[in-house]
């Protein structure tokens, strides 16, 4: 469980994050949405301290991350996965190379081993025959699936992703949604995901965040957003034509 | 207050990349891919530039010793003191700031860009040791011996070039690079090289590193990585003259 309290973060006087309060709970894919420009990326980065926040604290299952020397912190991240919005693969190392390299870097595994978690991991995220390609030669999802698979490499307690869908047709969207929703119930896993894919809303989303203008405006589950009469929710989920007949119909 | 900012910042820099690696095994394999990358594809730009430049030291020094009174081996001499001084150890690093110091800023600024970076410090594995270290260790390493062949081909080059050209006879030439040699001059120049491999290295790392934006960024950095770092050798090599020489 990752708690969030009372965090604050500015960059040159503007407020990004002002107040946040959420709790992330362990099991579930925990869904942070909102529009562009709301603060889910800075959120995120603030979670996982690649940003330093102004005020509050961050717990990770009681642990303050955001006031321990950097040494501490790094101890907490080797327990961290996450994918990034653009996968972030290192370009010089192939396939299994990238999912080999948080293993051999901090696992105590033998050649052997470490060759069977990966491809255990290539396998887990349906990436099969890739071992041996670049980055350069895979597609937006095999690379989302390589990210995925690097991140659960050595089985974090906290996932973490970026708008995983973002630039992906709408059928691996929810192939890349499945697997995430799957491997946070079976592993257990703490999963945050930034997202403003509303398919992915509707269909993973075990808890929901609101956030707007950098403050939390809501929160619930799948169900709730269906049903709140949230003028700023409705306004942001059902933005389209098609969404807002589809509510009109389903009343 | 903006003129502390750099020293400042460029110390915590390096203060974080000399830290122990954390993993021997990974530090090692880096560091060959390094020296392979950073060292032995230089050869070939080195070997040509030394070989010509020597051609030319060699036949304007014969074409400007118009006096009967200088002796002709003073061609050689001349040839062999401003390569092992000044020709190898300067002229050869600063085209290698042009060379390795773009190719270094612009790879990690695009690691930085595309958030390569931010993954490896999420993984908690310290970047800027991991990413740098070998690089600066790699180039402290390997252009010593660049420099060294750079010498001997600039000298041969000159041998080879003035004796086609008719500027000076073999052994006029031999008996003048051998003349009045001080060893001190090779230490001295090596010394030089360790200092400008070290500036090349850290300042295109520490530019590529803090790189922020996208692809215009990149080559933003990757241009100052090269001004700046041609600037520090410069005013370097003024002290180390000063320090060693003078």
């Amino acid at each position: 469980m990752i708690e969030v309290k009372n965090i604050c973060k500015t960059f040159d006087d503007r407020m990004i994050l002002d107040h946040v309060n959420v709790t992330f709970e362990e099991g579930k894919t925990n869904l942070v949405i909102g529009s562009s420009g709301s603060g889910k990326t800075v959120l995120i980065k603030c979670l996982v301290a690649l940003y330093q926040i102004d005020e509050g604290s961050i717990l990770y299952d009681g642990r303050d991350f955001s006031m321990i020397e950097e040494d501490q912190r790094r101890d907490i991240r080797k327990e961290i996965g996450m994918v990034f919005q653009g996968g972030a693969l290192f370009d010089s190392q192939t396939v299994e190379e990238n999912v080999a390299f948080p293993i051999q870097m901090f696992g105590n595994m033998s050649a052997e081993e470490c060759r069977n978690r990966v491809n255990f991991c290539l396998n887990r995220v349906n990436l099969t025959n890739a071992n041996k390609l670049f980055p350069s030669q895979l597609s937006g999802g095999m690379k989302k699936r390589v990210a995925i698979a690097r991140a659960i490499a050595l089985n974090p307690r906290y996932l973490f992703c970026d708008e995983p869908n973002s630039g992906l047709d709408p059928k691996t969207s929810i192939v890349i949604d499945n697997l995430i929703h799957e491997i946070t119930a079976e592993f257990n896993i703490t999963t945050v995901i930034n997202t403003h894919d509303m398919n992915s809303v509707l269909e993973i989303g075990d808890k929901i965040i609101y956030l707007n203008k950098g403050q939390k405006w809501w929160e619930g589950d799948k169900q709730a957003i269906l049903e709140t009469d949230n003028q700023e929710i409705n306004d942001f989920v059902y933005a389209s034509e098609l969404f807002k007949r589809i509510r009109k119909a389903s009343r | 207050m903006k003129i502390f900012y750099f020293p400042g910042h460029y110390y915590l820099f390096i203060r974080n990349v000399f830290r122990k690696p954390q993993r021997f095994g990974w530090f090692r394999k880096q560091l060959l891919y390094e020296i392979n990358s950073l060292g032995i594809n230089s050869l070939p730009i080195i070997t040509i530039i030394s070989l010509f430049m020597g051609a030319v030291i060699t036949i304007q020094t014969a074409f400007n010793i118009d006096s009967p009174f200088i002796p002709l081996y003073a061609v050689g001499l001349a040839t062999r003191d401003s390569i092992i001084l000044e020709f190898s150890p300067t002229i050869i690093s600063l085209i290698l700031a042009g060379k390795v110091g773009s190719s270094i800023a612009s790879e990690i600024g695009t690691m930085r860009v595309t958030e390569q970076i931010d993954a490896l410090e999420i993984m908690g594995i310290n970047s800027s040791s991991y990413l740098v270290l070998p690089k600066i260790i790699a180039a402290v390493l390997i252009n010593p011996f660049l420099i060294i062949l750079s010498m001997f081909l600039g000298i041969a080059g000159g041998w080879f070039f003035g004796v086609i050209a008719g500027s000076v006879t073999t052994t006029e030439y031999l008996y003048g690079i051998q003349y009045a040699f001080r060893p001190f001059y090779i230490f001295y120049a090596l010394i030089k090289t360790l200092f400008f491999a070290f500036i090349i290295t850290s300042i295109s790392s520490y530019y590529g590193y803090y790189t922020s934006g996208g692809a215009l960024e990149v080559g933003s950095s990757s241009t100052k990585a090269v001004v700046y770092s041609s600037i520090f050798i410069l005013v370097a090599n003024y002290i180390l003259t000063q320090l060693l020489l003078a």
